[in-house]
């Protein structure tokens, strides 16, 4: 099968994961189409500074993005971004992919890198007052807040070192956390507890953001008692962790409780020919390092797979 | 100068002359941060897609952003980027933060029309 829009493999999103996975099949020689929904990069744009990737002392999540980016395409590997996907038939051999603009994409194999996106609350006015005093990004919009109270919601290590990184700007900060402890590791919670701009609203969820032009107050709810507690606020920061791209996935690949596609060691899901990687396969820990190794291991699996089903069709 | 490939904004002055010289434009105020570049590609991409469309983009934090960042439609914006629309000079929207292409697409279609 040969035409314009036919690959070897397809790879859907274009992240930390979809990134490397392109530039190993090109490198291998594989016709490799990236599938973007968004902007080039995933998560990993969303951080300001990375300083564990091994080999690199430190550098901008963008500029490392831009530089998987650029190496893909240098190998060969074609990149489409912010383009939406309204269809997906992968039970076949040749597997098809259709996007918002009409266009049809097919290949032997497919790999899922969609990633995840920052998880929301889903409470009253956070819509709203997006931009107008609630943050999803303390190093961008941190500095809105100078001399104000804020609010920063999750237990998790983002939360934590966030709220200790939000004092050089606020007055107060209030970590709003919905369990009696935190998830995040032990030494970022003891710099937490032990910073004198610091409070903390234990078993407590923020359930309506309230205010006319901006963010004034929000109302608070103890898990516990159910007690609800109005507080004024300036600004609401929120760190509660990533939920995984796989909403369009559902019915077509096997996903567990909390929607991660499940895959094998060889990063290979239920379907033969279908692997996935990165952030949206159920696995303890995503760093860009992570989806870096699951994205080698998918595209390596893919390229056999893709391999052997040419020796199978030459043979027959 | 902010890394993009989009028309930049150094000025005032570059600033009127962009909104005299172009019916309907779109300027993106932030800084190279991750709630800014995500809206920046998008913009990049667009152009293609939005010829009738002038896309910029201004530095924050330079002096001459206060054109931006005083306009009283931003007066209560507390989040990076931020995005105006402008048609025939005038302010037609503006925007806090993060947009999608969706959102984006949305405002640029119901102000400007599609090409």
């Amino acid at each position: 099968m040969e035409s314009q829009n036919h690959f070897d493999v397809i790879v859907i999103g274009g992240g930390a994961a979809g990134l490397t996975a392109g530039i190993y099949l090109s490198r291998a020689k594989m016709k490799t189409l990236i599938l973007n929904e968004g902007a080039i990069g995933g998560q990993m744009v969303l951080t300001h500074e990375i300083a564990n990737y091994p080999g690199v002392e430190s550098i901008n999540g963008y500029e490392l993005a831009r530089n998987m980016k650029s190496q893909a395409q240098k190998f060969g590997c074609i990149i489409k971004s912010n383009l939406k996907i309204t269809e997906l038939d992968l039970n076949n051999e040749i597997k098809k992919v259709i996007v918002n603009n009409k266009d049809t994409f097919t290949a032997h194999s497919v790999i899922i890198a969609t990633g995840g996106r920052s998880r929301t609350i889903g409470a009253i006015g956070e819509n709203e007052f997006k931009g107008k005093g609630i943050s999803y990004c303390a190093t961008c919009d941190g500095d809105f807040f100078q001399d104000k109270e804020i609010i920063v919601v999750g237990g998790g290590n983002s939360a934590l070192e966030e709220a200790v990184s939000l004092t050089k700007y606020a007055s107060k900060v209030t970590i709003v956390h919905q369990f009696d402890h935190f998830q995040a590791l032990q030494h970022y919670v003891e710099e937490a507890k032990a910073h004198p701009k610091i409070d903390f609203i234990m078993e407590s969820k923020i359930i309506e953001f309230i205010g006319s032009e901006k963010l004034e107050k929000v109302k608070i709810q103890n898990q516990k008692s159910g007690d609800i507690i109005e507080m004024k606020i300036d600004g609401v920061f929120i760190f509660i962790g990533y939920v995984p791209n796989t909403e369009r996935l559902e019915g077509i690949v096997d996903l567990n409780e909390w929607k991660e596609i499940i895959v094998d060691k060889n990063m290979a899901t239920n379907i033969p020919g279908v692997f996935a990687a990165g952030d949206s396969i159920a696995k303890r820990y995503r760093q860009v390092t992570t989806a870096v190794a699951d994205g080698t291991i998918a595209a390596l699996s893919a390229a056999e797979y893709v391999n052997n089903l040419k020796k199978e069709l030459i043979l027959t | 100068m902010l890394r993009t490939n989009l028309t930049h904004v150094l000025s005032e002055a570059e600033h009127s002359k962009l909104l005299q010289e172009n019916e309907n434009v779109m300027i993106c105020c932030g800084r190279m941060g991750p709630m800014c570049i995500p809206v920046y590609e998008t913009m990049e991409e667009l152009e293609n897609e939005y010829k009738h469309v002038k896309f910029a983009d201004m530095e924050f934090d330079i002096q001459d952003a206060r054109v931006i960042r005083n306009l009283p439609e931003c007066r209560t914006f507390q989040g990076l980027p931020f995005v105006v629309y402008y048609k025939n000079g005038k302010v037609v929207k503006a925007t806090s933060s993060i947009q999608s292409r969706e959102q984006i697409t949305e405002i640029l279609d119901q102000h400007f029309g599609k090409q």
